[in-house]
């Protein structure tokens, strides 16, 4: 019984499966479908899954890729997307559409070109008969004995929940398995077949499931069979292809930070900006950053803000040296910029700890925010200047004011970093800023 | 070329030129920009990036894909390696060549999530059941996390197994200044394939016992059998004790730090002062302010070696041995509770080596000063 004659693709040797297993009836009918399609065996692979089922592969003459419980399906679009050219059925029970659920849905909502064949028998049977997510309601296994309290999935309803390709559902009794098993392998994009069995070591005898329950059942839950759904749309790899891989390639622009500028750094340098979302703290530092590089140094930037990132504070750090910059912490800085009241918020620690040779440079209406501080303090009308350019460019703004006041190095290297690394538009915006962070200074500045 | 670029992007320019083809992952701080970066420029190389339902297809679909013959990498952080575990195990059993980067960042479950730790060391040694080996680099600068990558990929391929790349939230996200003319290009190594005329195709057959098989695609010319079953060379099931002990023994055996050695140059930075009694190990973004402390220290006329760990597992003990000859203290500045210090007692004498430990879990850099307080205080006298 258990040899399988006349086969194209299975081995003619005895399968392992119990007596009256419906694994042993289902995989000659899948030897018929890919008998039918003519695959060819180097291009065809089958994915197993853990279970009974998983046993299957070693008995065709084809690629087989025997993997984790419930993931074969990833292994499955994994060898799909790298390869397209192959055909890749998965072979699973029930107890990996269960553990495996997210990986069927998604599979099955990104219309994936693999075709899943659910050997379900209603219980986990290489483990000792547990119940699964198809277990009918009342249905007796080893961890239902009294009676399953749970209702089966409907494996064709989620495909068309999700409006993946195809689904049939059939039985081991239906006489067109193998045409189904052939038109879902045949189908391009995403296709189930979830075939209902049984398991002769436990369901079947802890339930007297016999052909007419089974028949039942289905009618019971109202769960249609043959081909239940089937919808033609956009396969996902050609999706990927003709939306990604197609798509014109935009010349990125290359920019090297030569050094072109003077510096006047003598010594490591830490200066952090606090503002908030909005202020394009982030980015401006990086242009910042990139002019120090133009100007000979090594600079160094990393940004806090939080998740939200929409609304809060936004700090950045940036670190200037002659050198090569190793340690990348400032527990206290040399300059501390403060154009928000959120950034103030959050350095306010920092604020307190700096020492009287650091300077703070603050916004004119934060002032009296200001916690107790040794540092030197000098205050600049920011916001109220840069509203009258764009609200937007304060940090840059603020950046020439003290790159004006330090004479780190050149306003004229921060000019350059705007126009090598910024769109026309917004660079022409924040050229207007820097002129104008730079009058602050050359008109004069409040000191306390 | 001089740039101002963070590890993140540093590692996916360094993917690319390795020559990977396929990219999975699923949005994690602080590894998300690997994500975005390998989904802008793969396909531009004819390349394949997906964003997973979950951390388990990210894997699963970067296994699927090496086994196709693609070069695979993925991205995430601590949560995100415990979502790997199993997977991470089929990778070993299968003999899958495979990159892993993990971002590493403060605590355990969501943790500190987007604040810098050292947490994972030991985790991603030990990450999934049998205790069998992987290979884990470390970069300490935005060039290593470049040609490390680059590293990362060769050894994943002559080993067929996965390789961690193991960066910290510091190291991905702070920008640097980077000169592309100084910085190395390590020569990229393919696995090795099965001649396509051969023919039979064995495909975990091996001569010694720490050979890697050679390699033949899913879609090539030859049938191919992989699993996550304990197996005979032909990828059987195995159910003989004698095999099963030569197939494990085979998947401990085949990495060693003397085979790694050979293709990573890099497994140890060895900056060693004659007649020094102190020594300061580091890894990763520590090493940077361990730099400085030992720096800071030989100013002040002390005499310290500093041994940084770019090959994190296996451990390179020869190279250890040798950096701790006429030591007599040991300095270990960890951003988590102690890990890869562990190693480090397991291989000194305890009796004549003191080791200090400086664990620092508060999302912060450790300081130079810390590190150097505690190489001052264990020279006094």
């Amino acid at each position: 019984m258990a040899i399988v004659k006349n086969a194209v693709y299975m081995k003619e040797v005895e399968l392992p499966f119990c007596p009256g297993c419906g694994h042993s009836q289902i995989l000659p009918q899948l030897d018929k479908a890919m008998a039918k399609l003519n695959l060819d065996p180097r291009k065809t692979v089958l994915v197993t899954d853990i279970g009974c089922v998983g046993l299957s592969d070693q008995y065709f003459n084809v690629n087989a890729f025997h993997g984790l419980h419930g993931r074969s399906i990833t292994y499955a679009c994994g060898l799909k997307m790298a390869n397209p050219e192959l055909t890749v059925i998965v072979l699973m029970g029930d107890g990996g559409l269960g553990i495996g659920g997210t990986h069927f849905i998604n599979a099955a909502r990104r219309n994936i070109d693999i075709t899943v064949i659910i050997f379900n028998n209603f219980n986990f049977g290489m483990t000792g008969g547990e119940h699964s997510v198809t277990t009918p309601f009342g249905g007796k296994t080893a961890t239902t004995y009294l009676g399953n309290i749970e209702y089966p999935l409907d494996a064709c309803s989620l495909v068309q929940a999700v409006n993946g390709g195809f689904a049939a559902r059939t039985t081991i009794f239906d006489r067109n398995l193998a045409d189904i098993i052939a038109e879902a392998i045949a189908f391009k994009g995403f296709s189930v077949v979830d075939v209902w069995e049984y398991c002769t070591a436990y369901y079947v005898p802890r339930n007297e499931l016999n052909k007419d329950k089974m028949m039942k059942l289905l009618e019971t839950y109202g769960f249609k069979t043959g081909i239940v759904h089937k919808v033609e749309r956009k396969e996902f790899i050609e999706s990927y292809r003709e939306v990604y891989l197609n798509q014109p390639s935009k010349q990125t622009k290359q920019v090297s930070l030569e050094t072109e500028f003077e510096n006047n750094l003598t010594q490591k340098t830490g200066i952090i900006i606090a503002g908030a979302a909005g202020q394009k703290v982030k980015s401006s530092a990086t242009v910042f950053g990139s002019s120090a590089i133009l100007s000979g140094l090594y600079a160094t930037q990393k940004d806090d803000y939080p998740i939200t990132i929409m609304t809060g504070h936004s700090v950045s750090e940036i670190i200037l040296d002659k050198k090569e910059i190793n340690y990348t912490g400032i527990e206290s800085p040399d300059y501390l910029i403060i154009i928000a009241p959120e950034g103030l918020a959050k350095v306010k620690r920092i604020i307190q700890n700096m020492n009287e040779t650091s300077t703070i440079m603050i916004d004119d209406n934060l002032v009296s925010l200001l916690p107790e501080t040794r540092a030197k303090i000098e205050i600049f009308p920011f916001r109220k200047t840069a509203n009258t350019i764009d609200r937007f460019s304060i940090t840059i703004l603020s950046l020439a004011t003290f790159l004006a006041r330090t004479n780190l190095f050149p306003i004229e290297a921060l000019k350059k970093a705007v126009m090598l690394t910024q769109k026309k538009a917004i660079a022409e915006v924040n050229l207007k800023a820097i002129d104008a962070g730079v009058r602050l200074v050359e008109e004069g500045t409040y000191v306390k | 070329m001089i740039e101002f670029l963070d590890g993140n992007e540093a590692i996916v320019k360094g993917a690319i030129d390795a020559g990977c083809k396929f990219f999975a992952g699923y949005p994690i701080t602080p590894a998300t920009p690997i994500l975005l970066g390998m989904m802008q420029e793969l396909p531009k190389v004819g390349g394949f990036a997906i964003q997973a339902e979950d951390e388990i297809a990210s894997i699963g679909f970067c296994i699927g894909a090496s086994m196709a013959g693609k070069k695979v990498m993925t991205a995430t952080s601590g949560p995100g390696i415990s979502l790997y575990s199993e997977n991470i195990g089929l990778a070993i059993m299968g003999e899958t060549p495979l990159v892993i980067v993990d971002v590493q960042r403060q605590g355990p479950a969501t943790g500190s999530a987007t604040k810098d730790g050292q947490g994972d060391i030991q985790f991603i040694r030990w990450s999934t059941s049998g205790g069998y080996p992987i290979i884990a680099i470390s970069p300490t600068t935005v060039e290593e996390c470049y040609t490390f990558t680059i590293y990362a990929f060769n050894l994943a391929e002559i080993f067929r197994t996965p390789v961690f790349l193991v960066s910290s939230k510091e190291l991905s996200m702070t920008r640097q200044r980077i000169d592309w003319s100084k910085v190395e290009k390590p020569e990229i190594i393919d696995r090795k394939y099965l001649p396509e005329n051969a023919s039979e195709y064995k495909p975990y057959y091996f001569e010694n016992i720490d050979d890697v098989p050679l390699f033949s695609p899913f879609g090539g010319k030859h049938i191919v059998r992989y699993t996550t079953s304990t197996h005979d060379e032909y990828g059987n099931l195995l159910t003989m004790p004698e095999k099963i002990q030569i197939m494990m023994e085979h998947l401990d055996k085949k990495i060693s730090e003397e085979k790694i050695k050979k293709y990573f140059p890099h497994i140890v930075r060895f900056d060693k002062q004659d007649d020094a009694e102190t020594l300061v190990i580091s890894y990763g973004i520590t090493a940077r302010g361990a730099i400085e402390a030992v720096e800071l220290a030989r100013s002040q006329g002390l005499k310290v070696s500093h041994l940084i760990i770019n090959l994190l597992w296996p451990v390179p003990e020869s190279e250890i041995k040798k950096a701790i000859e006429g030591i007599k203290t040991i300095i270990f500045p960890e951003m988590n509770n102690g890990q890869y210090v562990l190693e480090i007692e397991r291989i000194v004498d305890k009796s004549k080596v003191k080791i200090v430990r400086i664990n620092q879990m508060d999302t912060r850099l450790i300081n130079p000063r810390k590190i150097l307080d505690e190489i001052l205080k264990n020279n006094e006298g």
